[in-house]
C-alpha cells in the first residue's frame, strides 16, 4: 500500500480528513439548531429555510460551487468582508473546500437530526418543564441525550459526503496539491496523467477504507447509546 | 351511629381556577373552587379534562381567566400573569408516566429536586426499583415512579391525569393502596382526573363532573355521586352513591364483615378492613331495590329504612331516585313504571334493599 501512494496522494489524503472533520465539526451545532427550529417550531419562512437547506442537496455541485466563488470568494460580498475584518480567506484554501463540503453535508446533517427530534415525545419536554427544569436545562438533559444516536448518524453522514465532494469544491477553491486538492481531486487528477494507475488504486483502496471505518464506527457507537437511552 | 366526615371538607380553599379556552369544536369554561384533600375531575373523553390539567401546569395557556393556588397566582389574563411551567412548583402525573428513558429510576426521581426524598421512596415503595431503568418496569411501577419525581419537587400542588387508565385491575389494585397512603399522608392538595366512577369513590374528596367543557355538578363526593342530578352525566351503569362505613363486626362462620353508618348497618361479603376502621363503599344505583313494606322472605341481607329526597326522571325508561338514610345519601335508579305503580312521593318512608354481593372489592377503600 506505501508503495502505491506518494508523498503528493499522503498530502491528499490527510487533507480530505481535516477537511471533513472540520467540516463536520463546524456545522453540525448549525445543523442541530435547524432540525430542532424545523421540527418543532412553527414559524414564518419555515418551508424558505427548509428549502434553502436542501438546496445544496438538489442543484448541480458546480452550481453550488460557483456560488460559493461569488459570495465567499476574495470579490464576493461575504468573502471580502472576512478577509479584511478577521483576516480570513477562503478562496483557494483549505478553509475554503472545508466550506464547500459543510455546506454539501449540511442537508444530510439536518434530515438525519431531524428525524431523531421528531421521534423524541415532546411529552417528555414538557414532563421536564413541570419539574422545574428551564428550557436550555429541557434541552440539554433530555431533549440532547434522547437524540445523540440521530446527531451521531448525521455527523457519519456528514463526514462521508465531505470525504466525496468533488464539484462544488474543485468549482471553488480548484484542485492546488497540498493546498485543495482532496481524495476525489486527486483521483480525478491521477486518472488524466497516463501510467498513474497504481496511485488511483491506493488513493480508492483509501476511500473505501475510510468510508467503511466511519459506517462500522458509527453502528457501534449508535447501538451502545441506543442502549443507554432504553430503546 | 354517626361516621365522622370523611377527609378534609370545606377546609381551606387550595386552588381557584376560572379559565375560559376556545379550542376548535368545544370551549372551555369553568370556574373550580377546590379545597383541601383530593379534588376529582370526572367526566367522558372529550369532556376537556386535560385541558384543564395542562391549563393548571402552564402546557397550555388559556385564553382568559385566573388560575390561583394557595397564595401564589399561577395565570391571571386580566393582570397578564402567566408563569412559566418550571417556576409553577406543579406536580404532574401523566397517564404515560412520561419517565426519561436514558435515566436511572434514581436520577428520575431526582431531577426536579430531592424533597423529602426518603420518605417519598418509603411509601411509594421504590427503594428496590432505584437502580433500574424505566424499560424494565411494570405498568404500576412506572406511576409510582412518576408519583415519587413529582413529589420530590415539593409542589404545592398535585396534578395527575388519569394515573391508572392505562393499567389492568390487578395492576390499579397494586398501585391504589400506595395514592390512598399519600392522600392520608401529604397535605398536597391533589387533582385527580379519572373517568371511573370507582377510583374516584375510592379517592377522592370532592368531585368536579365536566360536560362538554363545562362545570355540570360539583360538590363533596358522597353528595355528588348520590344526587338523581348525576345519572344521565356518569350513565345509569356508573351512577351510585358513596358513603362512609365503619367496621362494627365480623361474622366468621358466615364470612361476612358487618358496616355501620349513620343509616344502619350492612353485611358484606369476605373479611374487609380492621375493626373500627373506616371504609368508603359505592352502592351502584341500579343495585338499590325500593320496597314499600319492609320486605320478608328474601335472600337479600341489607333492608335500609329510608326517605325519599328527589325523584328525577331520566331520558329513558329509568328515574333516578334520591334517598336519605340517617345522615347519608343513596341513590336508587328504578323503571318509570315501578316508580308510577308503587306511587313513589318525596318525603315517602320506604325500605331500599341493597344485596350484599353488589358491592365489589374494587369499590371498598380505606
Amino acid at each position: 500500500m506505501t508503495q502505491l501512494l506518494g508523498p503528493s496522494e499522503w498530502a491528499a489524503i490527510m487533507l480530505s480528513l481535516r477537511v471533513a472533520v472540520v467540516a463536520v465539526i463546524c456545522a453540525l451545532p448549525l445543523a442541530i439548531g435547524v432540525a430542532y427550529l424545523l421540527a418543532r417550531k412553527r414559524f414564518f419562512g419555515r418551508q424558505l429555510l427548509n428549502g434553502i437547506v436542501h438546496l445544496p442537496l438538489v442543484l448541480p455541485p458546480v452550481v453550488t460551487g460557483y456560488l460559493l466563488l461569488v459570495t465567499f470568494g476574495k470579490q464576493g460580498p461575504i468573502g471580502s468582508f472576512l478577509e479584511q475584518v478577521f483576516g480570513i480567506s477562503l478562496g483557494f484554501r483549505w478553509t475554503g473546500a472545508a466550506l464547500a463540503a459543510a455546506v454539501m453535508a449540511f442537508p444530510l446533517m439536518v434530515r438525519a437530526i431531524r428525524l431523531g427530534i421528531e421521534a423524541v415525545d415532546p411529552g417528555l419536554e414538557g414532563a421536564a418543564a413541570t419539574l422545574g427544569a428551564s428550557r436550555t436545562r429541557v434541552f440539554l438533559t433530555v431533549t440532547l441525550p434522547l437524540i445523540l444516536p440521530s446527531i451521531l448518524a448525521g455527523a457519519v453522514l456528514g463526514f462521508a459526503k465531505a470525504l466525496g465532494e468533488f464539484g462544488a469544491t474543485i468549482t471553488f477553491v480548484a484542485a492546488i496539491p497540498g493546498q485543495t486538492q482532496t481524495i476525489p481531486s486527486a483521483i480525478y487528477g491521477l486518472l488524466q496523467v497516463p501510467g498513474s494507475e497504481p496511485a488511483v488504486v491506493g488513493l480508492v483502496t483509501v476511500a473505501i477504507i475510510l468510508a467503511m471505518g466511519a459506517l462500522l464506527i458509527s453502528e457501534w457507537l449508535s447501538h451502545r447509546m441506543a442502549r443507554r437511552v432504553g430503546r | 351511629m354517626a361516621v365522622a366526615p370523611y377527609g378534609a371538607q370545606g377546609g381551606t380553599l387550595m386552588l381557584r381556577i376560572c379559565v375560559q379556552k376556545n379550542q376548535g369544536q368545544f370551549g372551555l369554561d369553568v370556574d373550580i373552587n377546590a379545597p383541601a384533600g383530593v379534588t376529582a375531575i370526572f367526566g367522558r373523553s372529550g369532556s376537556g379534562k386535560t385541558t384543564l390539567v395542562n391549563a393548571i401546569a402552564g402546557l397550555s395557556r388559556p385564553d382568559t381567566g385566573k388560575i390561583v393556588v394557595g397564595e401564589t397566582v399561577l395565570f391571571d389574563s386580566a393582570a397578564r400573569v402567566n408563569l412559566p411551567p418550571p417556576l409553577r412548583r406543579v406536580g404532574y402525573v401523566f397517564q404515560d408516566a412520561r419517565l426519561f428513558p436514558h435515566m436511572s429510576v434514581r436520577r428520575n426521581l431526582t431531577y426536579g429536586g430531592d424533597h423529602d426524598a426518603a420518605h417519598v421512596i418509603d411509601i411509594l415503595g421504590l427503594e428496590p426499583l432505584l437502580d433500574r431503568r424505566p424499560a424494565g418496569l411494570s405498568g404500576g411501577e412506572r406511576q409510582r415512579v412518576a408519583l415519587g419525581r413529582a413529589l420530590m419537587c415539593d409542589p404545592q400542588i398535585l396534578l395527575m391525569d388519569e394515573p391508572l387508565a392505562a393499567l389492568d385491575a390487578s395492576r390499579k389494585a397494586e398501585i391504589l393502596p400506595y395514592f390512598e397512603r399519600l392522600r392520608d399522608e401529604t397535605r398536597v392538595p391533589i387533582i385527580y382526573v379519572s373517568h371511573d366512577v370507582s377510583e374516584v369513590a375510592r379517592l377522592a374528596t370532592t368531585l368536579v363532573v365536566l360536560d362538554e367543557g363545562k362545570v355540570a355538578i360539583s360538590g363533596p363526593v358522597g353528595q355528588v355521586l348520590s344526587s338523581p342530578d348525576v345519572v344521565p352525566l356518569l350513565g345509569t351503569r356508573t351512577a351510585g352513591a358513596v358513603i362512609v362505613t365503619r367496621v362494627a363486626g365480623r361474622l366468621l362462620d358466615d364470612d361476612l364483615t358487618e358496616l355501620q353508618f349513620s343509616g344502619g348497618r350492612l353485611l358484606m361479603p369476605g373479611q374487609l378492613g380492621e375493626m373500627g376502621q373506616l371504609l368508603r363503599i359505592r352502592i351502584p344505583a341500579q343495585d338499590v331495590i325500593l320496597a314499600r313494606e319492609a320486605p320478608t322472605g328474601m335472600s337479600a341481607l341489607n333492608v335500609l329504612p329510608v326517605t325519599i329526597t328527589e325523584i328525577r326522571p331520566g331520558r329513558g325508561p329509568g328515574v333516578a331516585v334520591g334517598l336519605r338514610a340517617g345522615d347519608d345519601q343513596l341513590l336508587a335508579r328504578v323503571t318509570r313504571r315501578s316508580a308510577g305503580r308503587m306511587e313513589l312521593a318525596v318525603g315517602q318512608q320506604i325500605y331500599a334493599i341493597i344485596k350484599a354481593t353488589a358491592v365489589g372489592p374494587e369499590d371498598i377503600g380505606g
